[in-house]
């Protein structure tokens, strides 16, 4: 069996999830503190992945990324290479398809934090940036994981997306679940099912961890 | 050092108007019936809160003037607020709730050890007593080295006998710290006992009259009940006597 894919489909999901949880925590905190207008349509907006079919971000990721798209044309005026079809592609389309599950557990582990704690911070001479770091975070830092669990789980099983965007090149973007889609169009059964049997006990361990966190939480608070 | 306020500040059921000041020396209580303005005022004290209008200044410096425009940050005005239900940073113990904001780690053992908590120093803030989150509320904030410091019915939760020891130790802080302290309750005997001057404010105005009319209030309720000490002077009995009791 090749293990490229495997290893591929977890390096995947180690970047997107530490450049998700970064870029989620601060708009998280936007949302659960913040009133401006707009707040809604912005708040549907990044939960839009969640309501579309994977396939149809992929094309408007596909469009965007492309060569002749503003992002795909920014990223070759910069590195000098094309974006599709490469691991930093599908790094961007798994952090977008990603997106609402980094944001809801962190806004909602934000949003139980008393607001008088916050001010009290305030008062004592921290900044709105520091309370974040040493007030907010510490107190969230069960969200903020099962955000982290929820965005790898899902950066593992990620297909369509990643199939419109990065295709299926060996070593570059042929992650697991395309491979095991290969496997199967080409009768490799037995290959598909040993990659199929890898997943199970990964994706399992993952949703225990996630389940023994939410229940630590309960008991804290 | 002097702090002055007047400000003005359009609320659901009244408008908050009200005018004051506190030298360095005393400690002011603001008392009078819940919902009259009394947190609204400490919070707009400490730049949690804006007033629609008014000025806010201590020592020569400009916190607030809603006329040119000036607003300090809580952050930038250096004063304690130790809060009604005294928020602690529940992941931290109780020394580094202390030391949270503290100039040096001496003045943190010093003030632990004189609010009776330094063998706490080590137990998180969920495992220990209300009085004891008080405490360590007090000195987190006296740490910081504040040049203002603002009570909001510090006492209101705890019990009569642990309210009477803080109210002690309160005391013989104001005259060390020589900072304006403002103290909210509708405790009258807290206020009668910790108080060098007192303000009542009812539907956000200063009411001079109405701590006048409370002790006549006051006065038919003890005659009532029998209670010969008409004016409050005995703790045991004014640990009972508030506002909402009346």
């Amino acid at each position: 069996m090749d293990f490229t894919p495997l290893y591929l489909s977890g390096k995947l999901a180690f970047v997107s999830t530490f450049f998700l949880i970064i870029l989620a925590a601060p708009i998280a905190y936007t949302f659960a503190y913040r009133r401006f207008a707009g707040k809604a349509f912005l708040e549907a907006l990044i939960n839009l992945p969640l309501a579309l079919p994977p396939t149809v971000l992929g094309f408007y990721l596909l469009v965007v990324m492309g060569p002749n798209g503003w992002m795909g044309r920014t990223w070759e005026a910069v590195t000098g290479s094309s974006l599709v079809f490469t691991f930093a592609g599908i790094v961007i389309a798994s952090i977008v398809s990603s997106f609402p599950f980094a944001i809801q557990p962190m806004k909602a582990a934000f949003e139980k934090i008393d607001r008088s704690m916050l001010e009290s911070a305030y008062v004592l001479g921290l900044s709105p940036l520091a309370t974040f770091l040493r007030v907010i975070i510490p107190n969230s830092i069960s969200g903020v994981t099962a955000a982290a669990i929820l965005v790898f789980i899902h950066s593992i099983g990620a297909f369509g997306v990643l199939l419109m965007v990065g295709g299926s090149i060996p070593g570059e973007t042929k992650v697991v679940s395309i491979a095991i889609y290969e496997a199967v169009e080409s009768l490799a059964y037995r290959e598909a099912g040993l990659m199929c049997l890898v997943l199970i006990p990964i994706g399992y361990s993952f949703l225990l961890l996630l389940n023994l966190i939410t229940r630590r939480s309960r008991a804290w608070n | 050092m002097e702090l002055k306020i007047s400000v003005k500040k359009r609320l659901p059921s009244f408008e908050l108007d009200v005018a004051f000041s506190c030298s360095s020396d005393k400690l002011l209580v603001l008392i009078g019936p819940s919902g009259a303005g009394k947190t609204t005022i400490i919070r707009m004290l400490a730049g949690l809160d804006k007033p629609d209008e008014g000025t806010i200044t201590f020592d020569g410096e400009t916190w607030l003037d809603t006329e040119r425009g000036i607003f300090v940050p809580p952050q930038k005005r250096q004063l304690g607020y130790v809060f009604q239900d005294y928020p602690l940073f529940p992941h931290l113990n109780v020394q580094k709730n202390v030391a949270f904001a503290a100039q040096d780690e001496i003045c943190v053992e010093d003030l632990m050890k004189r609010f009776g908590i330094w063998h706490l120093k080590n137990r998180k803030v969920a495992m220990i007593s209300g009085g004891e989150r008080q405490r360590c509320a007090i000195c987190q904030n006296l740490a910081r080295g504040p040049r203002v410091l603002l009570l909001d019915e510090p006492f209101s939760a705890l019990d009569a006998v642990t309210r009477k020891t803080l109210r002690t130790e309160i005391k013989q802080l104001k005259g060390e710290l020589r900072i304006p302290i403002i103290h909210v309750t509708h405790d009258i005997s807290e206020a009668t006992q910790l108080g060098d001057e007192l303000l009542s404010i009812v539907q956000g105005r200063i009411v001079p009259r109405w701590l006048f009319q409370f002790r006549l209030k006051a006065l038919s309720f003890r005659r009532r009940a029998g209670i010969e000490d008409i004016w409050g002077q005995n703790d045991t009995y004014n640990d009972n006597l508030e506002v909402s009791s009346l």
